[in-house]
């Protein structure tokens, strides 16, 4: 399926990557010719077929919910690109 | 280098110390890995410390753990305190995680010794260890040729013999591929059979930690210390691993070797398709069963591959925000384009593909055309492999389509380097066993592998399997030349 430039900057958008211009064109002829070969899966029947998430196929597996110690706050913090005391900085997100 | 069990071996009996044999490691990585680069980070001091402590013990006379003394090499997607974690990402350049992964804390009960954190295909996504932030690894065999990948660092380690086993990971084949161009044994076992917890996640329904060795005894040592039910990673199964060393040996005579034809049509090379054969006649000949078996979905593994994985990609690695941890642009206005611009320095040009193709695939209006449409064919998978598995107790066949490529010779095709994984994909989307063995070596020196693939949860066999083929073939593979 012939992929365009208007639909990977869409998608791109959608998984907050800012492509630059040149990217769009190259990622789109790429996508079109991974996308043409994928098409194969068109040729098979798969009505009926239960489709397979997951090879192991559990749900639910619990633990009971009891406190244990977890990450201390400089643990979690210290890899922060940008930190003020216990928290994480991002830009103002509210006026 | 020594095999990771005589290794250990030497040092419970005092016949050397572990402090030497992490300095002959760490000399050995000083002298050939500037040509192999398999190293992203060396940890000499870790090493040595480790090495001191596996010295008093032995002094002392307290207990020793299975790899006592043995340099490991650590593929650079597995959480280790002690050293930084890159996944060889720009994006995670600097990350020091604050906790170890689960195979790691096991490693180190074992009493391993650790050498250091080896090159991958950047967030393990490629096949060639070229897709690496940092740098390309060489293959051992024939430095202007890749050494296959995603794990290419810890297969080439191994091979090189700057360590003994290596910890790769194995999403479509990152563990096999590189085993079988570098004359490596690499063993995938079981999705559930090793914990995930502190790999660090890229298709969360196929990873799955493994070793490399240079036999399929030291595989199969290291498979059996990383593995076992976690309570943090909720896929890992409650069983206890079986002995896999103990009860290695097994007579060819009692094995079914199934060998698909769709393994063996246009693609292959014919030195890797002979020498396949060949090793398989062998085995027949000591008694093996050879069962004609088909696996006709082969051909649609890799479409379906390349739209889940991406798929659980996308997914992921929506967690690179430039916010908690990792990268973060120095250009921004707003929370969006500290995101947007974050992710888009700090990831490469084969994992921006695979988010790109991920979300398409996920996206409103293409949902049911590919994601839905490539679970049902991952069923029809799976049960191709079902009815295989009536037939016989082990399918084999060869790891990949070709030796050793030259460096560079794929990399401006995506496609191509995808097809690469033609023979290990299906392993994946079925949660199946799989490994690596060498089979032989091409004319002109390089590598062959042979595939073996089993039943779920029968690392045992598979690696029974492995060793039949190690111990009839008899190859005594000389040391990589390293030119």
């Amino acid at each position: 399926m012939a992929i365009d430039r208007k639909t990977v900057e869409h998608v791109a958008k959608l998984a907050r990557l800012q492509l630059a211009p040149e990217d769009l064109e190259r990622y789109a002829g790429q996508l079109g010719a991974i996308l043409d070969y994928i098409a194969k899966l068109e040729k098979l029947d798969v009505k009926g077929v239960e489709p397979l998430a997951h090879p192991a196929e559990t749900t639910n597996v619990f633990r009971d919910d009891l406190p244990r110690p977890s990450l201390p706050r400089p643990e979690a913090l210290k890899n922060a690109p940008e930190r003020s005391n216990d928290f994480f900085i991002v830009p103002k997100v509210v006026e | 280098m020594t095999d990771a069990l005589a290794l250990r071996e030497d040092v419970a009996s005092k016949k050397v110390r572990a402090v030497e044999v992490a300095e002959r490691a760490l000399d050995r990585i000083r002298a050939v890995d500037p040509k192999v680069r398999a190293f992203i980070t060396v940890t000499g001091d870790v090493a040595l410390a480790q090495a001191r402590r596996v010295d008093e013990k032995v002094l002392r006379g307290e207990p020793l753990g299975p790899l006592a003394g043995v340099p490991v090499a650590i593929k650079d997607n597995l959480c280790t305190t002690e050293a930084r974690t890159t996944c060889a990402s720009k994006i995670l350049e600097t990350y020091l995680p604050p906790y170890d992964a689960t195979v790691v804390r096991k490693l180190r009960e074992a009493d391993a010794v650790f050498v250091g954190k080896t090159n991958l295909d950047e967030f393990a996504m490629g096949s060639s260890t070229e897709n690496s932030a940092f740098f390309p690894t060489r293959n051992p065999w024939k430095l202007d040729c890749v050494p296959g990948g995603s794990s290419g660092g810890s297969a080439a380690a191994v091979a090189a013999g700057m360590a003994a086993v290596a910890l790769g990971s194995d999403t479509g084949g990152s563990i096999r591929f590189p085993g079988a161009l570098t004359g490596t044994v690499g063993f995938k076992p079981t999705y559930g059979r090793v914990s995930r917890y502190g790999l660090v996640a890229f298709g969360s329904s196929l990873d799955q930690v493994g070793p490399f060795g240079r036999t399929v005894r030291d595989a199969a040592l290291t498979a059996q210390v990383i593995s076992g039910h976690d309570p943090l990673d909720s896929t890992s199964v409650p069983q206890p691993a079986p002995d896999f060393i103990g009860a290695l040996e097994r007579p060819a005579s009692s094995l079914r070797l199934g060998v698909p034809k769709e393994y063996f049509g246009a693609g292959l090379d014919a030195e890797v398709s002979a020498s396949v054969q060949a090793a398989i006649g062998k085995l027949v000949a000591q008694g093996a069963k050879r069962v004609e078996v088909s696996l006709p979905m082969t051909e649609y593994g890799i479409a379906a591959y390349y739209i889940v994985a991406p798929c659980e990609a996308s997914s992921n690695l929506a967690r690179y925000d430039g916010v908690h941890y990792g990268y973060r642009t120095k250009d921004y206005q707003d929370v969006i384009s500290l995101f947007s611009k974050s992710r888009r320095e700090g990831f490469g040009p084969e994992v921006t593909r695979r988010i790109i193709l991920g979300t398409f695939a996920l996206s409103s209006g293409y949902y049911e055309a590919y994601y839905d449409r490539a679970l049902r064919v991952r069923r029809k998978i799976k049960e191709d492999f079902d009815r295989a598995f009536a037939q016989c107790d082990v399918i084999v066949g060869p790891t990949s389509p070709t030796p050793a490529f030259p460096i560079g010779a794929k990399s401006a095709d995506p496609l191509a380097m995808y097809l690469c994984d033609v023979y290990t994909v299906a392993t994946n989307l079925a949660g199946l066993p799989g490994i690596s063995v060498p089979c032989g070596l091409t004319k002109s020196g390089l590598p062959i592998g042979l595939q073996v693939q089993g039943r779920a949860f029968d690392d045992l066999t598979v690696l029974q399997a492995a060793r039949a083929f190690e111990r009839e073939l008899a190859l005594t593979l000389p040391w990589p030349s390293l030119s």
